[in-house]
Formats: structure tokens, sequence, C-alpha cells
């Protein structure tokens, strides 16, 4: 597909992790024989959906927070233009530089260039879904710059060699068992007599991250949202690793997708109530910390924002699709969905796994990239009730699998059969046929798929019309 | 063409013509709308494994905590300190520390701290290992768009719910991983 200058674009190819290695049903054939990650998935979104639940039914407005969080969003997309100029102006008006990356490489690029220029050779990492989609670690080892992940979920990830499998807790696929092991294996100085129990397990990742908290001069972010009004960013967490991150190193790099705006400061009082409860199930996340470009005395006093396209605009070029783009990353649609609760995220092959990451991935990438994930649902729509920006993921999945590449025999079939169905004789032909060949329990190629993992229903000894004609 | 009005120009082609979006229906519980309930602070923070103080003699609250060295915001209401402490030089060395807050909100057991000098710089309240944090109860408020009214964004924030904590195993939420792991709260009538 050829792009014109200005024209919204896809993510490039060849760079970052918005791409699996194979279809979904193949690599979701491949997780569903593993037993421990199916038990270790089931365990953990079943503690997730109860705590979620409690917290939200404390909430007597949870539907009206849900509709003004929905339509708040829809509002920024419609004046994104205005908006991310607005935060740009502001965020240099309080000290921070703006930097705009149209794609993975050109951001790998601009904070590669970022860190170089310090002179250092570590930078530390906060959780962060843009930097994982555009593999910004990958970039920053070929550079010869190490990155230290922060968070415990993406530390596992990390040592453990692994990906990660879920939007908030990239190692929900690990139990305390498996997590011991991998770091008494891979921590360098861990006490040998380690134990399963988390909390000790967390102590462990305290002492051993302390020390490159303290003498790591560059940090690197995401953000959750950005308040066009003020210039003002917000990072939600839960262990202090963030806040560490945000306010020890003496450079700060933040990349953060456009659609992460929020037009005002009093329309965080929105999402702040919607995101905790949607994700981690609290009422609040233990820390949130906010700035605004820099502060004199306290922080970093070297502040970059990169804002990041890479397809988003492509997305947003989609009427149906583009509300994927009002995501939170709250990842409670992953928790509901049947299908990620047995497959678990690295079936998905992108960093977007579930049901947000079925319509977002084919999206950023453009549906010929990532074809089976539209198909990577039952369709029941639990996300939907789930989501807490009302996101309408099955419409969106329908919608995208009309886009998906058809193969044409089975384009001439579906006429074939719309044909025969519109012309009653034809169609009870059709029907004498099909009981004359009982014994068929699978379609002929190119409609093999329906039948791979279902038999065809037996057709009846009596069909209703000829039933109808004898009464 | 910079990059800037490269995506720009992508973002006006993706919206083309369309009509401007609807009205954003705030019916939900909005600021100034419920009285702040000081007994649901108190739940809330003990739920969330911080230790609740409702006396007013701070120093002796401190003092009893046995907080080792303690490191103090510059702007620290002298009269908190118990007699006899050992002040740490900065918070890189010290075991724990006292802060005045901000804003507290009563639904979420939420303290905000907006770096004012009886509150010290952000990282003054995450390294050391016991946070004592001293509450007034004319800064609770009931909510969090109550919050939001009260904060001035252009200030460094730290939003503050319980000690530190994390979900990542198994996704049980357990307390004391990077910053402090005991959070005492002093509340003030």
């Amino acid at each position: 597909m050829s792009t014109f200058l200005g024209m919204p674009a896809t993510s490039p190819p060849g760079v970052g992790n918005l791409r699996g290695d194979e279809p979904f049903p193949k690599a979701a054939r491949k997780a569903l024989a593993n037993s421990q990650l199916r038990r270790n998935l089931g365990h953990a979104t079943g503690t997730i959906r109860r705590k979620s639940g409690a917290v939200i039914s404390e909430l007597p407005d949870w539907q009206e927070l849900r509709a003004a969080g929905s339509a708040l969003k829809a509002a920024t997309m419609a004046r994104l233009p205005e908006l991310l100029e607005q935060l740009e102006e502001k965020v240099t008006a309080a000290g921070g530089v703006v930097h705009w990356a149209a794609d993975a490489a050109e951001a790998n690029r601009i904070v590669t260039g970022l860190v170089r220029a310090t002179g250092q050779e570590r930078v530390i990492k906060v959780k962060s879904m843009a930097t994982q989609e555009i593999g910004l670690n990958e970039a920053l080892e070929e550079a010869g710059i190490a990155a230290v992940e922060t968070d415990l979920a993406e530390l596992i990830v990390q040592l453990g060699h692994d990906k990660p499998s879920h939007i908030l807790v990239p190692a929900i696929h690990r139990n305390r068992a498996e997590i011991r092991e991998i770091f008494l294996r891979e921590m360098p100085g861990v006490d040998p007599a380690l134990t399963d129990d988390p909390a000790t397990l967390a102590a462990a990742a305290r002492r051993y991250l302390r020390e490159t908290f303290l003498s790591t001069k560059v940090a690197v972010s995401g953000a959750n949202f950005a308040v066009a009004e003020t210039g003002t960013l917000a990072v939600l967490e839960s262990e202090g690793n963030g806040r560490m991150c945000l306010t020890l190193p003496e450079t700060l790099i933040t990349v953060m997708g456009i659609e992460k705006l929020v037009p005002t400061w009093q329309d965080l009082e929105v999402f702040l109530q919607l995101l905790p409860r949607a994700s981690t199930g609290e009422r609040m996340n233990p820390y949130t910390s906010m700035w605004t470009g820099v502060t004199p005395g306290d922080g970093p006093q070297e502040f970059h924002l990169v804002l990041l396209d890479n397809g988003r605009t492509a997305v947003l070029a989609d009427e149906v699709g583009r509300q994927a783009l009002h995501c939170i990353r709250c990842s409670a649609c992953l928790n509901v969905c049947p299908v990620y609760e047995r497959t678990g995220g690295h079936a998905y092959g992108s960093v977007y796994p579930g049901p947000i990451g079925a319509v977002l991935s084919p999206q950023l990438t453009g549906v010929e990239d990532n074809a089976s994930l539209p198909y990577a649902s039952s369709l029941c729509g639990a996300c939907f009730d789930a989501c807490p920006v009302k996101i309408d993921i099955p419409s969106i999945l329908v919608h995208l699998r009309n886009e998906v590449p058809h193969p044409r025999a089975e384009k001439a079939a579906m006429a074939a059969a719309a044909y025969t169905m519109d012309h009653p004789a034809l169609y009870t032909r059709a029907q004498h046929a099909a009981k004359l060949s009982k014994h068929a329990k699978k379609l002929p190629p190119p409609l093999n798929g329906w039948t791979a993992s279902r038999d065809l229903p037996e057709p009846p000894p009596e069909t209703f019309r000829d039933w109808w004609a004898k009464r | 063409m910079s990059s800037k009005d490269l995506i720009l120009s992508r973002v006006r082609a993706a919206l083309g013509q369309q009509a401007s979006a609807e009205p954003v229906p705030r019916d939900y519980r909005s600021a100034g709308s419920l009285e702040p309930d000081v007994e649901m602070l108190v739940d809330r923070l003990v739920d969330y494994k911080a230790v609740v103080h409702r006396e007013q003699d701070v120093a002796a609250v401190a003092a009893r905590l046995q907080p080792g060295r303690l490191v103090v915001p510059p702007g620290i209401d002298r009269s908190w300190l118990p007699p006899g402490v050992t002040l740490a030089e900065d918070e890189f060395t010290a075991d724990a520390v006292l802060t005045a807050a901000t804003v507290a909100v009563a639904e979420t057991g939420t303290i905000v701290l907006d770096g004012s000098p009886d509150q010290g710089h952000r990282r003054l309240s995450l390294l050391p290992d016991l946070h004592i944090c001293v509450v007034r109860t004319d800064q609770v408020v009931a909510s969090v768009p109550d919050a939001l009214t009260r904060l001035d964004a252009t200030r460094p924030l730290t939003w503050i719910s319980g000690p530190s904590a994390t979900s990542d195993i198994e996704l049980n939420r357990v307390e004391g991983v990077h910053g402090p792991r005991n959070l005492h709260v002093v509340l003030l009538d």
C-alpha cells in the first residue's frame, strides 16, 4: 500500500512489537497445551475480577463516569490537533522539550540520541506500553545503552528473558514458585534462602533495585494522561518504582502516544476514578505522580516529552475503529475475556493482547499484518461491559473481520449460497443433496475454517418443507 | 516537512470533515456535591494498611514510632519534632520522614503532597522506609473531583494511597516494594 505524505499511516514493519511470528490460532493451540499457564491465568484473572467488581460497586455513579469518560475521549479526538499544540506550548513554557515521532523508528532514534547526549550508558524505566510497542529497549541495547525495567512484573519478564503477556501485569503467566526460580537464577546477589512468599519476593526486588535507582542519571517513562490545559503529565503506579524514576534522575524522557491527552485539569476527575478501579481493583493505586515541565530543586532538571504517532492516525481515520484510541490501558477487558483467560497474552503476538489488542494491533499495523486477531474472540461482549470508557470492542471486531482479506473462493461460495437461498426450488434441491451427504463432517476449502474445530451439523432426516408438504 | 507538521496533517486528514463531538455528559457526583467524611478516610486508610493516629500531639506519636534518623522538610512545624530526636541531613541517610500534606480524599483514602515547604521535594517522602504524614481534618475532601479543585496543577504532586504495594504476583496486593513500607497518618482536628 502506498502512502502519501501527510496522510494517516500505519506502523512500519521491522521495528517494535506489534506483529507476532505466527497467526493467533496456531499460537493459541500451543498455549492451550500448557496447563500451568492456564491455571496461573485462571487464578489471577479470577482474583482481579472479584476485587474490581467490589470497588466498582462502591461507586453509585460508575455508569455516569463511564459515559463521561467515553464522551471526553471522543471530544478529545475531535480536537486533537489544537490540543496537541496546546500541550506542546504548556510543556515548553514549563521548561520541558517536546519531540514529535511519526513512527517507532523515529521515536527510538530520538530517545537514543537524547540518552547519548547525556553520556550515560544505563537508563531506568517505568513500565510503559508505548516503549514496549516501539521496541525501545532493543534499540537502546543496539546503541550500547542498558535499559533496566523497574516495575516488578517487567523485572520478572526481563530477568526471565520472557515476553510480557498482560497490559497491567506483564508476568501474569508466572506464579510465585516460578518467580522465585527466576530470581534465584538471574538476580545478582539474591539470598539463596529466598522463599516464594510474595512479600519476600517483593523485598528481594526492593534490595536489588535500590542501588540502581540511586546511581542512574536518566529515566524513561510512559504517561497515563497528559493535560493539554496545563501541560501536566501523570503516571499511576503501585510500587514506588515510578516515583523513583520520575524524581531521582537528572534527565527524564517520557514517551507518550498522541491519544493520551485530556483537555482540562478537571477532566482528570473522571479518569482518576475509572482507571484504578477497573485496572488493579483498588479505590486508588498507591502512588500517582504528576509533574509539569521542570520544577527547580525538585526532580529531573531536564525533561523531554516524545509524542508518538506510529499508526495512531491510521486508527483515527477509521470511523468505526477509532474508538480503540480511547483505551486507557486498564486491562479490564483482558481479565473478563474467556479467550484471553485460556490462551494468555503471548498468543496475540503483539504487546497489546486480549480484546483491546485484537482491535488495536490490526489497526496500528494495517489489518493484513494481524489478520487473525479480529477472529480471536467469541464476540460474547464481556469486554464491552467491562470497559471503563465503553469501547464497543465486539462491533470493531466485526468491522475488522470485513476488512481482513478473504479468499476469492470464499466470496464465490457465499455468492452461490445467496443465489440458492434466493430461489426456493434450488434451495429444496440443495437440502436434499445435503441429506444424501450425511457422512460429511468437514467442509471443503475455502470453508474448512468453519469446521476446523467443530463438526458440521448433521442434516435432519426430514426437512421442515418436506414435513409441511405432507400436512 | 517536520514530523510535527506530518503528524498534525495526518490527524487532520484522519478526522476529515466530521461534525464536532457530542457534549460531555457530566452526571457523576461533581466537586462540592458531597460532605467530606473523616470516618470514611480513616476506614479507607486502614483498609490499605496505613496506620491512623487520632491525637493532637504529633511529637508524642512520632516519638512512639521510634523513627531513628528522621528527615523533615524545611518548613515543618518544629513543635511536631520529638524532643531529642536525631535529625538526618538528607533523605538518603534517613530512616523516617515527617511531613505535612495538602489534601486528603476520604472516598479513596488518598493523601496528596504538593511540594510546599512543609512537605518538601518529592524524593524526601520516598526514600525513607517510614513516612509519618500529618493531615488536618480541614484538608479532608469527599472525593477525587473535590481534590482536583484544591490542587495547583503546576506544582509537582504525589498522590499516596497506603504504603508502597504491588499486585504483580498472582494479582494479590502485597505491601512493601520501593516506596516507604510503613505509612502512619496523624489526623489533627
